[in-house]
């Protein structure tokens, strides 16, 4: 469910008229505007704010690990629309065992090398994302370097 | 090589054996060590004859986990990172960062520090603007213009060095404000730049902008439509030379741009030359603003009042037991940042820089996420160069304006 307190901002209640069930919660902080979204639900939605609301930009897609806490995973997407001269951030919480989530690569080309970067550094995967391999670190490479339980220091096992 | 390891699905040709497309295809590989890429980057171009029918991006060769590192640092030091994430424009990753932070911290800035930050900034633009002209100048064959580049950027360089004692990776801008106090008579050596740089400008211009092998080179070349670069992520420069007014510094001011004047240059034809005239467009728009910021800049502290943040003066650390507390406390631990997450976006040379921070109320950064401008823009290359001749790529990705430092990270 939506927060009470974010049907003042237009875009949030338009997503909430758009699909009832796809955000599940969000905040308002310090001048930002953060939308969790139900991740079966992020390409409708993604498609949604580009087409209806404007948001023709994606900014970047990256990653938070939250580990130990579950889910520990958080897949954020930072939109902007030109037109309306705002920013959007949106937030999908994903479990630590396999993570998986749909790409928006379909709504934005531009989604293509950020989620082969998250993919690389988290271990994330994006289904039907037209090229998913590493892109930072080499092929070959074992491990996700940005996850928490992933050293920084050490020799390599 | 397998082949999964080959970006954009281009195959390799083995020998002895005809490729599915065809015996004129061929491919060819384009760096890693190619000096039109400045850095480290690999193009892997299908050609049938001389036209690039697919092209594929191998980069990652300069990756070196900064965003990591970033989580093991305290705030503070995490300025230093910011430097060589993008060296040409160390000033502007300084900036975009410690913004984000005090926007976490709610951290007032004094105005001195504020203008002093606008300054540094635009001449951290003329000086990457500088190095791309010359390089890229080179690269489509006019060697003299590097030179004269080069003779300009030297003088930026040498201001830099004079604020911050680093000619290139400056570190002069801190959470809180400035890193040390402005040199004295910083203001004559910075009139004496700007007043001759216009000139300057027009220098190059009678070099390039009408030089008949220049035109030939860079008119109609390496074009794209407005709406494609949008939807692959394409920022700045390259957006204002196909008509999109779009900046950071005009659409949300951070660091009292709003209290400068300058225009936003914008072109429509959206190819090589046009970059290249929206770029020499922003030299002159940027020494306006430096000499607005050296003539109006505003008296005052240059640090924040802070003393949880900002180290205190010398002078009170010698007479004061609290002040030396602060210092020893800021300097052993670092200063907690409240719990919470922002995403800033400033204007680089090369487009929208932004800083994801996160923090969880210790600190250290829980997570910093750089959106740099050369990542984004890169991404439009395969779009841009696909169905062009071998020989304009150079000039394509030249007019991209990319810091291989900046995209890998």
């Amino acid at each position: 469910m939506l927060p009470d307190n974010l049907r003042e901002f237009a875009v949030a209640a338009a997503v909430e008229t758009f699909d009832a069930g796809a955000a599940t919660g969000g905040k308002h902080d310090r001048g930002e505007l953060t939308l969790e979204i139900a991740p079966a639900s992020i390409v409708s939605v993604c498609g949604f704010l580009k087409h209806e609301c404007k948001f023709i930009r994606l900014s970047t897609v990256t990653a938070v690990d939250r580990y130990p806490a579950a889910p520990r995973f958080e897949v954020v997407y930072h939109l902007h629309s030109i037109e309306r001269k705002e920013r959007l951030r949106l937030k999908c919480r994903l479990n630590g065992d396999q993570p998986e989530i749909e790409s928006v690569t379909s709504v934005w080309r531009s989604a293509n090398w950020y989620e082969r970067e998250v993919f690389d550094l988290f271990g994330i995967a994006f289904r039907n994302h037209p090229d998913l391999r590493r892109i930072m670190m080499p092929d070959d490479w074992e491990g996700h370097p940005l996850r928490k339980d992933y050293p920084v220091t050490g020799p390599r096992v | 090589m397998s082949e999964a390891g080959i970006p954009g699905g281009i195959t390799t040709i083995v020998e002895g054996q005809e490729t599915p497309s065809g015996p004129r295809r061929m491919v060819l590989n384009m760096g890693p060590q190619h000096p039109s890429t400045h850095g480290v980057l690999r193009l892997l171009l299908e050609l049938d004859g001389e036209t690039i029918m697919k092209c594929g991006l191998d980069l990652g060769y300069l990756h070196t986990g900064i965003e990591k590192e970033f989580e093991v640092k305290n705030y503070q030091q995490d300025v230093t990172l910011t430097d060589r994430v993008d060296y040409l424009a160390p000033l502007s990753n300084n900036l975009g960062y410690c913004l984000a932070v005090e926007k976490l911290l709610d951290l007032e800035i004094p105005p001195q520090a504020q203008w002093m930050r606008v300054m540094l900034t635009e001449l951290t633009r003329l000086n990457s603007h500088l190095v791309w002209l010359g390089t890229h100048a080179l690269d489509i064959g006019a060697m003299s213009v590097f030179l004269y580049c080069f003779r300009e950027r030297e003088d930026i360089l040498r201001i830099f060095e004079m604020f911050s004692g680093q000619r290139m990776m400056t570190s002069y801008f801190r959470i809180g404000g400035l890193a040390l106090e402005p040199p004295r008579g910083w203001a004559q050596r910075v009139k004496k730049f700007i007043d001759g740089f216009p000139s300057k400008v027009d220098e190059y211009e009678d070099l390039l902008t009408n030089n008949p092998i220049w035109l030939g080179r860079t008119r109609g070349i390496g074009r794209m439509a407005l709406e494609d670069m949008l939807d692959l992520g394409v920022t700045g420069p390259m957006l204002r030379a196909a008509g999109l007014k779009i900046d950071a510094r005009k659409d949300e001011p951070y660091s009292s741009y709003e209290k400068f004047d300058f225009e936003v240059p914008t072109r429509t034809e959206s190819d090589v030359f046009a970059r290249y005239q929206v770029r020499i467009e922003e030299m002159r728009q940027s020494t306006r603003i430096v000499r607005q910021a050296m003539e109006g800049m505003p008296a005052g502290p240059w640090k924040a009042a802070d003393q949880h943040v900002v180290l205190p003066d010398r002078e009170k650390m010698k007479t004061q037991m609290e002040a030396l507390i602060y210092h020893f406390k800021i300097v052993t631990e670092g200063f907690r940042v409240p719990e919470g997450e922002v995403y800033q976006v400033i204007e680089s040379p090369r487009g929208e820089l932004g800083f994801y921070v996160v923090s969880d109320g210790t600190t250290r950064p829980y997570r910093v996420h750089m959106r740099t401008p050369s990542f984004g823009n890169l991404q439009a290359t395969s779009e841009m160069v696909k169905g062009t001749l071998i020989a304009d790529v150079i000039a394509s990705i030249g007019s991209m304006d990319f810091v291989l430092g900046d995209t890998d990270r």
